[in-house]
């Protein structure tokens, strides 16, 4: 019988690995289960909302927490038209969460298939969509977004749109980065030589390879693009009444800051919520993908 | 170095360069930039006049040079909403817009590298875990959502501060505090790698040999060295505060860029804010270059040739 060197961990280290992780987890996990529960909200709106979100009680208007009007029980108190402010922020939920997803996806999309072109293709390919990267990052985001803004005009597939246009050069940059790290590794030579074409290398050689990064900066803008979403809301820039945002709903707030505290209250404890635990999520993730970051 | 200097010059050059066509394309983004600079109650004649008068009938090639043209002349056009030079307007409102940068800049390196130093020096200990909380809350916190707390405490609560618009000094309080709260985080964050940096080196290690005391140990040595990566950062700040500033005036109703980005928004008044958007890619271009520049400057022990890596 041969020797066979046994490659794999002695028991008793690998558990001792799995719980160094369990116990990295355990400082970030109150913060998974927040971002569940908002996700949970939002996809369960309709069953968990009480009430319909754009439904008015004009005399029951700027009830504060805890109040009966009407007949109807408020929680959390009611915006300036009487609507309640529970189910406003729970279809609220909806609103930040997919236009964070969206614009990530897209975004992501976008910059990294750009970025491992510019990575692979070098040459002009390379100029071209780098230094439009570094000429669109070189506009402060919140600025460019509000002037995209401005020409299209507000609504939810446009602050998606500019969302989107603004943000992929974040990905672009690694992506490129990482392709370059990779393109000139002998396997992927290799690969090229063997015949396989450009998508396939990309797609099958060089995407797994990045996707870590890319993934690592997905989250870390995901907490970002909820704030943005907020921030053009609260300018009257993003999805329009009466679909419920949290940033409309701020907005609301601070015309009624000395009358009514509840309805600027609770949309942004939402959303400082959310923001802080994608981004809690997101360094916590950064420094198990990439330890260099630490 | 100087081969280094001039590249990096000629960088800044092509991305202003850019980002004014950057502009111009996104203007066209609807096709016609007409109807951007037409009330809403224009007939079809008054918008026919307009695209004449503004030269929108001639070739976009003329267009883009004649707009390229009148930026390098420091012609930013005219208001079509207020028939005024776009820069008479720009010019009343900047001014605020400049103290409240300085006070929020003020407030974040304030709070913000110290908090950096607290939080290197007691490494491990529980009261670095506290301040890095609170600095990550910090940084969570949209500033609209602050900008209102603290308006509801100070302003109407308490009765401290006035809420909002502009006066003395005393209103300046709140908006600062809002928009530098944000970049705290990253003014700690930034000396706190410093402070770690300069800690394991071995001089820091033998002046505390010698019985230096904290206090002069921070004051002497980790100050001055981790100055540099501060500085640097608050030139880059500088521009995520302007930016920053557009929503935080909105909320105190300060009178500066930001609010007028937005009510020009709502007035229809294209020009303003296309030109604001300018000035600040603008700055933000030329206040990373100055954050490079500084760093060879200020730090003989960076040594750069002709090819940044």
């Amino acid at each position: 019988m041969s020797a066979t060197i046994d490659k794999s961990p002695a028991p008793a280290r690998r558990f001792a690995g799995l719980r160094r992780e369990i116990r990295g987890m355990r400082a970030v996990m109150p913060f998974v289960l927040i971002f569940a529960a908002f996700v949970l909200l939002a996809l369960l709106a309709p069953l968990v909302a009480p009430l319909d979100p754009n439904s008015q009680n004009l005399l029951g208007r700027l009830k504060p927490p805890g109040t009966t009007a009407r007949g109807i029980f408020y929680l959390l108190g009611t915006d300036n038209l009487g609507r309640d402010l529970l189910s406003r922020l729970i279809y609220g939920a909806r609103i930040s969460l997919s236009v964070a997803i969206l614009s990530v996806v897209l975004s992501g999309t976008a910059g990294t298939i750009l970025g491992m072109a510019a990575g692979l293709a070098r040459g002009w390919t390379e100029t071209v969509i780098m230094r439009l990267a570094d000429i669109v990052l070189s506009v402060p985001a919140v600025l460019l977004a509000i002037i995209m803004v401005a020409v299209l005009g507000p609504g939810f597939a446009n602050v998606v749109l500019v969302l989107a246009l603004t943000r992929w050069p974040r990905y672009a940059r690694v992506a490129y980065g990482q392709t370059l790290s990779v393109a000139n590794m002998p396997y992927v030579r290799l690969a090229r030589f063997m015949g396989a074409k450009t998508p396939r290398i990309l797609l099958i050689h060089i995407l797994p390879n990045i996707i870590g990064a890319i993934i690592v900066v997905a989250t870390l803008e995901f907490g970002l693009m909820v704030l943005f979403e907020a921030g053009l809301s609260f300018l009257g820039l993003g999805v329009q009444p009466p679909t419920p945002s949290w940033g409309a709903m701020l907005s609301t707030g601070r015309a009624y800051v000395a009358t009514a505290w509840w309805i600027a209250a609770f949309p942004g404890a939402c959303l400082f919520l959310l923001i802080l635990s994608v981004n809690l999520i997101g360094d916590h993730l950064r420094d198990r993908l990439d330890p260099k970051s630490r | 170095m100087a081969a280094y200097l001039l590249r990096r010059f000629l960088q800044a050059v092509v991305a202003i360069f850019g980002v004014m066509t950057l502009i111009f394309f996104v203007q066209r983004l609807t096709g016609d930039p007409t109807y951007l600079l037409v009330p809403e109650t224009a007939t079809k004649a008054d918008i026919e006049a307009m695209r004449v008068s503004l030269g929108l009938d001639r070739p976009l090639i003329v267009q883009y040079l004649s707009f390229l043209w009148g930026i390098l002349h420091l012609d930013f056009g005219r208001s079509y909403v207020q028939n005024v030079p776009v820069m008479t307007i720009i010019a009343a409102r900047l001014p605020y817009t400049l103290e409240l940068t300085a006070g929020a800049l003020a407030v974040a390196a304030l709070i913000g590298v110290p908090l950096g130093i607290a939080t290197a020096m007691w490494r491990g200990r529980s009261q670095a875990r506290g301040l890095m909380g609170f600095v990550l809350a910090a940084q969570s916190m949209p500033t609209f959502w602050s900008g209102i707390l603290m308006m509801m405490v100070f302003g109407v609560w308490l009765g401290w501060l006035p809420p909002s618009g502009a006066g003395g000094w005393k209103n300046l309080i709140m908006p600062s505090v809002a928009l530098g709260l944000l970049s705290m985080a990253t003014f700690a964050r930034v000396a706190r790698t410093a402070v770690l940096d300069e800690l394991s080196k071995d001089y820091i290690r033998s002046a505390r040999a010698r019985g230096v005391s904290t206090g002069r140990l921070v004051r002497r040595h980790l100050l001055r060295n981790a100055s540099i990566p501060v500085i640097s950062i608050s030139a880059m700040e500088i521009s995520q505060l302007l930016a920053g500033a557009v929503i935080v005036e909105t909320v105190f109703a300060w009178p500066g860029l930001g609010l007028l980005t937005i009510q020009s928004i709502t007035g229809r008044d294209f020009m303003v804010v296309q030109t604001i958007v300018l000035l600040g890619a603008f700055v933000t271009i030329t206040l990373n270059f100055l954050a490079d520049l500084l760093y060879t400057v200020v730090d003989p022990r960076i040594r750069l040739t002709g090819t940044p890596g």
